[in-house]
């Protein structure tokens, strides 16, 4: 069984498919799956993963910066100002963030940007790598 | 002497051809534009739908909660007036027509005893207000031409801070609304305070709470606390895009009105280029004949030929 997903940007839709597992993380909650006929959910995402998996078994994995999820009956929405899937990272660019970030970080540990920044490279990185 | 007014003519004839390529040209660009500025506002619609269909099941699922953003002031004192305008001008009246709208709801604001701050995009109704020596506390410009959902964060963001730190009690939202290439309408939307969940809901019109109690996490409060902040700024880049494509099909329409009176102008000029020629050429011959019949009492046989080779010496030049 599956079930339709999408990514809703506030300027298009930039993810849609079928799928049978949507793995997602959210904020105070941890990580949650769902699956088709999955109760009615809504969630605040973290600055997280999403991993869509796809009925033939592949896995998308999006960077998903700030929004919210949405279950209801046979569909998944993801609402979110800022995703990225792996092919719009720029790995280079990332990395001089996650340095910087971590230099700020150094000086100064409650620098909430720079942390903010860390965990958004961090995340980066690790979609870019999946 | 002969052709000084046609030389005139000509000229004005060649500047009006000139002009007439010029606004072809930015008559095309614009229809261009506005197909892409509509696809944009098309696009955006699913996020704003569904940020709709959430809170709709936030209300269904009964949060209400104190937030700044829903904060309905006791007395009003001073009003916000968000107006979107153009960088630019010749778009017929689009621009004049939202800033009168935007100033109507000054002199409400007026006129209910309460203080005004202005919140403006676009060159054009900066121009407007600042020369009228309104004060403008907010002003954005570069961005109504082609705007993005970052711009539109940003503007809106300002307008939450202003208005949850109680520097203004009540924001209203100046903008065209797009309703289809031949038809724009200047729209004022309460931005702020925001409607209830629950009216929100029902103005939504969706299928609201078809799909039964929903689960919340971390919990519906903080859900909609999140969630606030992001249809604030979902409507006002709704509200940009459309106001991007209204204003790129009224100078469509400003351009081609423009192109078709040059046209015309040009017929009538050359119409009145070519009378002038006539005439020029006919008093011409006039004063050959009549110089050549002067001459020619004396000398008979002769005359004929002469004023022949004349004539044909004239016309020539």
């Amino acid at each position: 069984m599956t079930f339709q997903v999408e990514l809703v940007s506030p300027e298009a839709i930039s993810y849609s498919g079928e799928a049978e597992m949507v793995i997602a993380r959210t904020l105070e909650g941890g990580d949650i799956a769902f699956q088709p006929g999955h109760v009615p959910f809504i969630g605040v995402l973290a600055v997280w993963s999403v991993d869509v998996i796809r009925p033939d078994g592949e896995r998308d994995t999006i960077a998903v910066h700030q929004g919210f999820v949405q279950v209801a009956g046979t569909k998944v929405s993801i609402l979110s100002d800022v995703s990225e899937s792996p092919g719009d990272i720029d790995v280079a660019r990332a990395e001089e963030a996650r340095s910087i970030a971590q230099q700020a970080l150094a000086a100064d540990r409650d620098d909430e940007d720079a942390a903010g920044a860390l965990a958004r490279a961090e995340l980066r990185l690790r979609v870019a790598s999946a | 002497m002969a052709g000084g007014k046609e030389r005139v003519l000509r000229r004005r004839i060649g500047s009006v051809q000139n002009t007439k390529k010029i606004t072809r040209a930015m008559e095309l660009i614009a229809a261009t534009r506005v197909v892409k500025a509509q696809q944009r506002a098309r696009a955006a619609k699913p996020y704003a739908e569904q940020i709709t269909r959430v809170i709709e099941n936030l209300a269904a699922g009964g949060a209400e909660v104190d937030h700044p953003l829903l904060r309905r002031a006791d007395t009003v004192e001073r009003v916000g007036v968000v107006v979107i305008s153009s960088d630019r001008g010749l778009a017929g009246p689009y621009n004049s027509a939202v800033i009168r709208a935007a100033e109507r709801q000054v002199q409400n604001a007026r006129s209910e005893g309460a203080d005004y701050s202005l919140i403006v995009i676009g060159k054009k109704a900066r121009d407007y207000f600042a020369f009228r020596d309104f004060t403008v506390d907010s002003y954005t410009d570069g961005i109504s031409d082609n705007p993005t959902y970052e711009d539109a964060r940003r503007v809106a963001d300002t307008v939450a801070a202003m208005f949850t730190e109680g520097r203004v009690d009540r924001v209203e939202l100046v903008y065209t609304e797009f309703i289809s290439i031949g038809s724009q309408k200047v729209t004022t939307r309460r931005f702020l305070p925001l409607e209830s969940t629950e009216t929100i809901a029902t103005q939504g019109g969706g299928e609201a709470g078809a799909s039964g109690s929903f689960e919340f996490e971390p919990s519906p409060e903080a859900v909609l606390a999140a969630l606030l902040p992001r249809y604030v700024e979902a409507r006002l880049f709704g509200a940009l895009l459309e106001s991007a494509a209204s204003e790129h099909a009224n100078r469509q329409r400003a351009m081609k009105a423009a192109t078709d009176n040059a046209e015309e102008l040009i017929t009538k000029l050359s119409r009145e280029m070519n009378r002038a020629r006539q005439d020029a050429i006919t008093t011409e011959i006039m004063e050959i004949v009549s110089g050549a019949e002067a001459l020619g009492s004396d000398d008979g046989p002769d005359s004929q030929y002469d004023i022949e080779e004349l004539v044909a010496a004239g016309v020539e030049a």
